[in-house]
């Protein structure tokens, strides 16, 4: 294997894990409650402007930014599920979306009025020199992100599987009333579901502020990324999110590489179609 | 009968004479004209997401191909854009075709995923197609050649052409509904399964709906480039596009024959002034409180406006959407 493949798979490992992140924090939601969060992508805008500003106000690097977004956004889960989910999940689905789709647009604009329309970034010596190991190089910020977004997306996974709110969250998932019958409070289980899924989406939204351009409407870009990756590992799983999350990091990073950037997304939403088709329940999804 | 004829005739009216109503404001005029052509996609767009519950997020596919096709015509062959528009027409309803056969077996938020991966497929690859204008996208005559261009300065004759467009959907949709099809689709948006028991081709009527709607979307995107005489690959297939449609449906009343009109009415003014207002100080804030008010609605009004007249305030029972979410 030729040094600069190595090196782009390298790179395609590291965004992937940041988008397995991102897509973990809607693949719960999705899994849980059968609702899909089309405001997701301007969670994850919210997270970049709060680093940006704990930067401008503070001048706080990432050690700074991740837990204070995280803090901020588990915030606006929680409100989002308390004053629009927990009453658009009644109900039919296109509510579901016209709710959330209504809330992406106030969130989008709020930024846009109060941060304007141009692109802020961060400056790229925050972190540090690259970092390299034999033939390989990575920008420190992407290096962070990506540790941090494994490590965030497997804890996620353990607190789902080997915690009793794991499985208190797990029960309302598969029926809430028999849940309810058994002294576990669907909606209490709910909302703490939205706070640790816009929790997590917030720290891979100060994560991805480091090393991309912060605007009003990253979200739109960001989300369809979400969605693929989501459908791609199938609802509700967060290791399929994570497969399908490097899996794509990596896809994308080759077929930038090998045929061109202007068709990786041709690649991957091709290949997303292909899997929709022949295992509409994704890649790790139950059948 | 009386009590539901009037009000529609005195709509049907008002509809006629509104360009004179207001004939000393270009402005007004032009939003009429705007407020009908997205009633036309959205009723459109009502078809397969509303009666048949399909919810579609990547119509703006089929927009575009009745857009592109409208102003390539143009741009290659110098063709009068309206000439066009039967081939989009017929590329929307073949596409449809194409991706619905695979992506209608796939049902609740499944499709509605499926849908816009494969119009996000369409967008970029357009944007990279030199011969449909590439990123740059395309543009119509720009001075009316002959009165085939349907050019004009004045948007009054733009209004009237929607105003009967749409009045031929609205008309097509009324029969559909009352019709045996109209039935199945009911039948197959509540419960899919239960249809599919009771002998409904449930698989053959969805894909009926979904070429039907494809078709006249297209028609809403050709009117589109007639009227602006510019398309690029944002605003023929950007996902705002679907996404407009679907709001503006549901936010009247998703299956309901005047619902997306509804929708029309509310969304398109309050659009048209934020966009008159950006770039001033206020830039933004409308479109803040646009998504407030949709917020709002999806809150109080889960089913849609018109849901407060027709007395369906809540579904009965839970939607289907608590149907295992994949059945092949």
């Amino acid at each position: 294997m030729s040094p600069i493949l190595l090196q782009v798979i390298v790179s395609g490992l590291l965004i992937g894990a940041v988008y397995a992140l991102f897509s973990s924090g809607l693949t719960l939601i999705w899994g849980m409650m059968n609702v899909i969060n089309f405001a997701h992508g301007d969670f994850v805008m919210l997270a970049m402007y709060t680093a940006f500003l704990v930067w401008t106000v503070f001048g706080g690097g990432p050690a700074a930014s991740v837990p204070i977004a995280a803090v901020v956004l588990a915030t606006v889960g929680l409100l989002s599920y308390f004053l629009l989910v927990r009453h658009v999940m009644r109900g039919p689905m296109l509510a579901q979306i016209l709710g959330t789709f209504g809330l992406a647009l106030l969130l989008r604009y709020s930024a846009f009025w109060y941060f304007g329309a141009n692109f802020k970034t961060l400056p790229d010596t925050l972190l540090g020199p690259p970092f390299v190991l034999g033939s390989i190089r990575v920008d420190a910020p992407r290096l962070l992100a990506g540790t941090i977004g494994l490590l965030v997306t497997l804890s996620l996974h353990l607190i789902l599987t080997r915690t009793a709110l794991g499985s208190r969250m797990l029960a309302v998932s598969e029926d809430a009333t028999a849940a309810q019958l058994m002294g576990i409070r669907p909606e209490r289980m709910q909302a703490v579901a939205w706070a640790l899924a816009a929790g997590a989406t917030g720290i891979a939204g100060a994560l991805i502020a480091t090393f991309f351009y912060t605007s009003p409407t990253v979200g739109e870009t960001l989300a369809i990324v979400a969605f693929v990756t989501v459908a791609f590992g199938g609802f509700g799983s967060v290791p399929g999110a994570l497969v399908a999350g490097l899996l794509i990091g990596v896809i994308e990073a080759v077929s930038a590489f090998l045929i061109g950037p202007v068709y990786k997304d041709v690649i991957v939403y091709t290949l997303f179609v292909l899997v929709l088709w022949t295992r509409p329940q994704g890649l790790m999804g139950k059948a | 009968m009386m009590r539901r004829a009037l009000p529609l005739l005195l709509s049907g009216a008002l509809a006629l004479l509104y360009p004179l109503l207001v004939s000393g404001s270009a402005v007004y005029q032009r939003l009429g004209a705007l407020v009908l052509l997205s009633a036309i996609g959205a009723s459109a767009w009502n078809l397969i997401g509303g009666y048949a519950g399909q919810v579609s997020v990547g119509h703006a596919v089929f927009f575009g191909a009745g857009a592109y096709a409208a102003l390539a015509g143009y741009a290659q062959f110098a063709l009068p854009p309206i000439a066009g528009a039967p081939i989009g027409v017929a590329v929307a309803i073949l596409i449809a075709a194409l991706i619905g056969v695979p992506t209608l077996r796939l049902s609740g938020h499944y499709f509605s995923m499926a849908t816009i991966a494969v119009a996000e497929l369409v967008r970029v690859l357009v944007t990279n197609w030199e011969w449909l204008g590439g990123a740059q996208g395309i543009s119509g005559p720009a001075v009316a050649r002959t009165v085939l261009d349907l050019s004009f300065t004045s948007a009054v004759p733009y209004y009237y052409i929607f105003l009967a467009v749409l009045a031929a959907i609205l008309f097509i949709t009324w029969r559909i509904e009352k019709s045996r099809m109209g039935f199945y689709l009911r039948a197959i948006k509540d419960s899919e399964r239960a249809a599919r028991s009771l002998g409904v081709a449930a698989g053959r009527y969805k894909l009926y709906a979904y070429m039907l709607s494809a078709g006249l979307t297209a028609v809403a995107g050709a009117l589109y480039a007639i009227m602006f005489g510019f398309i690029d690959p944002e605003s023929g297939c950007g996902i705002l596009i679907s996404v407009k449609m679907l709001i503006m449906a549901a936010l009247g009343g998703a299956g309901l024959l005047f619902g997306p009109l509804v929708g029309a009415l509310i969304l398109v003014p309050l659009e048209e002034i934020s966009n008159s207002l950006l770039g001033g100080k206020g830039a933004g804030l409308t479109f803040v409180v646009y998504g407030a008010i949709i917020v709002v609605i999806a809150r109080f009004l889960p089913s849609g406006l018109l849901a407060l007249f027709t007395g369906r305030m809540r579904p009965a029972r839970k939607p289907a959407a608590t149907e295992p979410s994949h059945a092949a």
